[in-house]
């Protein structure tokens, strides 16, 4: 990369920043019990979310993971909504009823939030099919982890979305381990964009630490599903620094690896090449730290502030109500 | 008002939907070239092209999860699951998404997705394509069953479906797409949660849907020649489940026997008999009975079949038994 656009590196750079400072207060919230339930955090895998989501117009679809924090913030759902959800509020953007894993924006075409691995990819098949049928030009995009491609649901939706050649870009955000289980000890074929070959597929890979290769490649990707070329698969390949979620003790991974994946932070990566390039001063990045944390601690104050579902709210929704 | 087949009767109201809403389409295994493993949407493809009348490949959890995604997305998708045993592939598909995705959304979304599917036995298929599940799915709350036992029901529960915004469950008894029935093609949509006295009686209702209506009302024939008038209660759907009616009916009668091809143990005759206890015991003069099917998963041989479904003489005897102690 020569060229460093000084208003759009620094507003990745925003983003980034406002995930990982919106995760630590979760982590700190949770560990005060505001937040309960499970509370799968993204740090470290910023870059992913911020990248991906350059590529996409608000026309899009998304179909997120239940570690979505990343997207949903990126996807511009404000950090409030996002935080009194997980308070269980009823000003939170699934009224509470969700959580920290099943956020929902449907004026933003974000559909979840979905907590079964797998689960969400044939549902973006079916989004992308409605597309399809009604001949608009937009691209679901489905965000999934490494796990996910050992699911029955990964084959299937791959397939039928080739198959039918539907607008959809698969986005396998690959950070190495399904909860505790390494990558090379659940798949036979560790290498996750060459199983698109199997169905046809066009796919790539992609360094997920760096916020401008993720949003090449998927500028890239997009751009192919948007002209109506079929499906596509972009392995993006990231690394968790915190546990799976909060009940995880990280037996599984040697304290060195992740000191190893903490050199790539995605944040200290474009950090320095911002100052490299000489558009980023101490200054912007200290009001960069400033103006995201009044974001956060307005988005706290939403969530202490927002009010309780009334329990006679109980059975609503579970069905459509007709007046 | 014409005489016509169950399995006409549903094409009717596939091709009537197809024709009025271009949100409407449908996909499953084999229901275009085909024409459906029944033949329920034979000719469908020819009229209507391979856009609206689509064959999937055998990945049932996809096919149906792509029918949520296509319904949040606007679409009106009817979804085709040829045997409910091979629902069972869809069930993270219609438990953990059809069912919650408007509660879990804080009411955001709906599902406006139709799945219909064959259920039952009595065609010798065996252990893998004959069971009554109808019941494990009437348990799930954010979805809603119906369980169409005529012709008329048949065409009426579809077009109600596809008028609802939320999913809604057909499940067909592949018995009875042969089965004539009077059929009124200008009837609109049939009421969804909504059950019927298919036979006016006295002495017991005998409580039932789908498959064993026609089971029921034998026997409620054979009862009368000795003069006992056995009331025909026909469910129709489980969720909503119409309590008024059938409490309505054992108020009359004060005796129900509850006739349902699922196993007795967690039956959805459990439900119903529950409901009984819970709103209608002190009309009751003899404790709820069962006619459900045997607790062994479906054998081939007919003969074993036979004695493995609930049968006309099974559900006379229940009635005799039950008038002859407690008459």
């Amino acid at each position: 990369m020569t060229d460093i656009d000084r208003a759009h590196t620094l507003a990745l750079l925003r983003q980034m920043l406002l995930i990982r400072r919106f995760e630590e207060k979760a982590a700190e919230l949770y560990s005060v019990g505001k937040i309960r339930g499970f509370l799968h955090l993204y740090i470290g895998e910023e870059a992913v979310a911020v990248g991906t989501m350059q590529a996409l117009t608000p026309e899009d679809g998304i179909v997120a993971t239940y570690r979505e924090h990343g997207q949903a913030l990126a996807r511009g759902i404000p950090a409030g909504s996002l935080m009194a959800e997980m308070y269980g509020k009823a000003n939170g953007c699934s009224r509470g009823r969700g959580g920290s894993m099943h956020f929902f924006d449907v004026s933003r075409r974000f559909y979840g939030g979905h907590a079964i691995v797998g689960g969400g990819l044939p549902v973006a098949v079916g989004l992308a099919l409605a597309d399809e049928l009604k001949a608009l030009a937009r691209v679901t995009a489905c965000f999934f982890g490494d796990g996910a491609v050992a699911e029955g649901e990964f084959h299937e939706s791959l397939n039928l979305a080739a198959l039918w050649k539907l607008p959809v870009l698969f986005l396998c955000e690959n950070n190495l381990y399904a909860m505790g289980t390494a990558l090379a000890r659940h798949q036979s074929q560790p290498d996750i964009r060459r199983k698109a070959d199997a169905y046809g597929m066009r796919s790539d890979a992609a360094d997920g630490m760096d916020v401008l290769a993720v949003e090449e490649a998927t500028r890239r990707a997009a751009d192919h599903v948007r002209r109506g070329h079929g499906p596509f698969l972009l392995e993006l390949r990231t690394y968790r620094f915190r546990a799976h979620s909060t009940a995880d003790p990280e037996l599984y991974r040697r304290r060195e690896e992740v000191a190893e994946w903490k050199q790539r932070d995605p944040i200290v990566l474009l950090t320095a090449r911002m100052q490299a390039a000489g558009v980023l001063s101490a200054a912007d990045l200290a009001s960069l730290e400033v103006s995201v944390a009044g974001e956060i601690d307005e988005a706290v104050r939403v969530a202490e502030t927002g009010p309780w579902e009334p329990v006679e709210d109980l059975t609503r929704d579970v069905y459509t109500e007709t007046p | 008002m014409s005489k016509m087949t169950y399995r006409d009767a549903i094409r009717s109201a596939l091709r009537e939907a197809l024709r009025d809403d271009p949100r409407v389409f449908l996909m499953g295994e084999d229901v275009g070239g085909y024409g459906g493993a029944f033949k329920v949407s034979d000719g469908l493809l020819e009229e209507f092209g391979p856009e609206r009348v689509r064959d999937t490949p055998l990945s049932e959890n996809t096919f149906l999860g792509a029918g949520i995604g296509a319904a949040l997305g606007g679409m009106r998708p009817i979804v085709e699951i040829m045997t409910v045993n091979f629902s069972l592939l869809a069930l993270d598909q219609i438990v953990n998404n059809a069912a919650t995705l408007r509660h879990m959304s804080g009411g955001q979304l709906s599902v406006p997705l139709v799945v219909r599917m064959t259920t039952g036995g009595g065609r010798q298929l065996a252990a893998q394509h004959s069971h009554s599940l109808e019941g494990w799915f009437g348990h799930i709350p954010g979805i809603k069953i119906v369980v169409p036992a005529v012709a008329a029901d048949a065409r009426g529960f579809l077009l109600a479906a596809l008028r609802d915004p939320d999913p809604v469950f057909i499940f067909e008894h592949a018995t009875l797409y042969p089965a004539e029935g009077e059929v009124d093609e200008q009837a609109g949509p049939a009421e969804i949660g909504r059950a019927l006295v298919r036979r006016a009686g006295d002495a017991v209702s005998v409580i039932t849907y789908g498959g064993t209506l026609g089971k029921a009302l034998q026997a409620a024939d054979e009862l009368a020649v000795d003069g006992i008038q056995a009331e025909v209660v026909d469910l129709r759907s489980l969720r909503p489940l119409d309590t008024e009616t059938i409490l309505a009916s054992v108020a009359k009668t004060h005796r129900a026997v509850i006739v349902d091809e699922g196993w007795r143990t967690g039956s959805f005759a459990a439900e119903v008999s529950a409901r009984i206890m819970e709103g209608g015991f002190y009309s009751l003069d003899a404790p709820v009975a069962r006619v459900c099917s045997a607790e062994v998963p479906m054998p081939y041989a007919k003969h074993m079949e036979d004695a493995a479904l609930p049968q006309v003489p099974a559900i006379v005897g229940a009635v005799r038994e039950m008038l002859g102690a407690h008459g």
